[in-house]
């Protein structure tokens, strides 16, 4: 690694070349994943809390439709339907919490302590080097897990004798790039509440703040949408748009792509939109917050 | 001369019995509630955030009545729908008050402090020292407990009164309550003792934390913390029921909202009773074998 940078440093006398992101990456990932290879019974144990979390949720909403055949009266959100709704929020944070979470946590840490120094020192994007540094492999297990729970939902949704569905090719991709979207705008949400710690110092109580308001994004949108739940609901569609995270997404899987209303093609492009300008945003927090950087040491 | 000398300057140093005892706890529970109130706003704010997830479940169960109702409409003029034994507003209920009784029986950090403790030789101050390590750990925690109540009074009353509406039936009767707090308080006592002796764990294994990782999701679920156990099928509904872990949050928040009938309350208050005295004796069995196996090195 040292080598790599004084390499660098040779050749950029000569003619100035950034460095290679995507070899910076893969050298991130596989560090990591020869970190996690070492505690290997930790690391299998981690993965088993993680099936055991998902098996919990999993019985907890098995338990719900034991009672009821949708969540919210003729939200359409049934059995099936729901569990693709689950999948993907399973899927959306099995990746932020394998790529983003362990580095927002050592970014506090490194304001705390002054090791941000070493980070603002290196020749690369600081916010690159921040965000992707360490990779929790065993998170991906829930990746996994997810992947069986849409398998199940989405065989069951095909061969139900009531309404079957399968959705279609386009809609599988536009759910893809939802999904890339999704994590996206948490990457965005995350990276600015760990930026904040600059300013306050320690940000234990942000950090919950981050855990609570994604609680949020964890059930159908539409079952805010009433009463004094339509603040809530503008609020985390517009403002902080964790609403859209999973929503879109698994929308458009669980739902014929057809009969869609005007108001839902525009909540899916407001969440495109939505990504774009939380990245942006993030992007300016992260930077305005670094200008404030006070090393801690010395 | 030297008799005169010696008295006076003995009898501190080897005070023994009440006084020297009270005197000790009275100590370390100041020590530790100064230690606590120095982060009061931070405690305060966080315990009005903890309240947030709720928000999310009323909308949920709302939701779930609502389609529940919506199909059984048909027959007019019936009772607002129940399942396992809890309405809508009884749902609300139920998550407010096991929230309160978390707040009695969480342990934070002690189980992977005493596994720690283990780990880094720190331990040995209590066999040198005339200090008991669980009595020690209690007090402290006893102090924690109060120290948080001090601040988290505020923001729990203020959602209570918020909520107010969801509690139908209103304050229940004495006795009840008082079984209610009878139950917080051995919840706080069983919550203590079973992490306590988990944390005992250490003296075999050095590194408990995963192992604690997955005994706190299973708490989570079979406490009741997620939802009412009497949500849960008939089989393993019937042995969850059986397990110590559902005073931790389910039962005080079940004997508030008097969904314990009035003629099994003594009996279960017993039982929870005898699991306390269980987890009491496990402990301390697991203490005495664990200080047996212990060796430290070095100062």
């Amino acid at each position: 690694m040292s080598e790599s940078i004084a390499g660098d440093s040779i050749t950029k006398e000569t003619h100035p070349v950034g460095p290679n992101y995507a070899k910076v990456f893969l050298t991130f990932a596989s560090n990591s994943l020869v970190r996690d290879m070492t505690f290997r019974v930790n690391f299998f144990l981690q993965c088993v809390s993680s099936i055991g979390w998902t098996l919990m949720n999993v019985g907890f909403y098995l338990i719900i439709f034991q009672y009821t055949g949708t969540i919210g009266e003729d939200s359409g959100w049934d059995r099936d339907k729901f569990f693709v709704f689950l999948a993907t929020t399973w899927f959306i944070n099995s990746m932020v919490q394998a790529f983003f979470m362990p580095n927002a946590q050592e970014f506090s840490e490194m304001i705390r302590t002054g090791g941000l120094d070493f980070a603002l020192l290196k020749p690369i994007d600081t916010q690159f080097l921040v965000s992707f540094r360490r990779i929790d492999w065993s998170a991906l297990s829930n990746f996994a897990a997810g992947l069986v729970i849409l398998t199940f939902a989405l065989h069951s949704l095909a061969t139900r004798a009531v309404d079957p569905m399968i959705p279609s090719l386009f809609s599988v991709g536009l759910y893809i790039v939802f999904l890339v979207c999704g994590v996206l705008m948490m990457y965005s949400l995350m990276i600015s509440l760990s930026a904040t710690s600059i300013w306050l110092g320690r940000n234990q109580t942000l950090y919950n703040f981050w855990f609570y308001i994604t609680n949020f994004s964890r059930y159908p949108m539409e079952i805010y949408d009433r009463g004094w739940g339509k603040p809530l609901y503008g609020f985390f569609t517009f403002i902080i748009p964790v609403l859209l995270v999973v929503n879109i997404p698994a929308r458009l899987l669980a739902r014929p792509i057809d009969p869609r209303t005007g108001w839902e093609w525009m909540l899916v492009g407001w969440a495109l939109l939505a990504t774009i300008l939380s990245l942006a945003i993030s992007r300016w927090v992260f930077k305005t917050a670094l200008l404030s950087y006070r090393s801690a040491s010395s | 001369m030297s008799s005169t000398s010696t008295e006076p300057l003995a009898t501190p140093h080897h005070r023994t019995g009440w006084s020297w005892r009270l005197s000790t706890w009275w100590i370390i529970l100041r020590t530790a509630l100064e230690e606590r109130l120095v982060y009061r706003g931070d405690f305060a704010l966080g315990t009005l955030m903890r309240f947030l997830p709720i928000i999310t479940q009323i909308f949920l169960w709302y939701a779930v009545f609502d389609a529940i109702e919506a199909k059984d409409g048909s027959v007019a003029g019936s009772d607002a729908p129940q399942i396992g034994g809890f309405g809508f507003r009884d749902m609300v209920a139920y998550y407010l008050l096991t929230m309160v009784a978390r707040a009695f029986s969480s342990m934070p950090g002690l189980a992977s402090g005493i596994a720690q403790q283990i780990r880094d030789g720190e331990i040995k101050r209590y066999l040198i020292q005339p200090i008991d390590l669980i009595g020690f750990l209690l007090l402290t925690r006893i102090a924690h407990k109060l120290a948080y109540y001090a601040v988290a009074v505020g923001p729990f009353a203020l959602v209570f009164f918020l909520c107010r509406g969801y509690f139908v039936m209103g304050w229940p009767s004495a006795p009840v309550f008082f079984a209610f707090l009878a139950s917080l308080l051995m919840g706080f006592l069983i919550g203590f003792f079973l992490e306590a002796a988990i944390g005992m764990i250490g003296f075999w294994f050095l590194e408990v934390s995963s192992l604690l990782f997955i005994y706190m999701l299973f708490s989570f679920f079979l406490s009741g913390h997620m939802f009412p156990l009497t949500l849960l099928p008939e089989g393993i509904g019937t042995f969850v029921q059986f397990l110590p872990f559902k005073y931790l949050a389910y039962f005080p928040a079940a004997v508030f909202l008097g969904k314990i009938p009035d003629d099994e309350l003594p009996m279960e208050m017993a039982i929870q009773a005898a699991w306390l005295v269980f987890f009491i004796v496990v402990c301390r069995f697991a203490f005495g074998q664990g200080i047996k196996r212990y060796s430290g090195y070095g100062g």
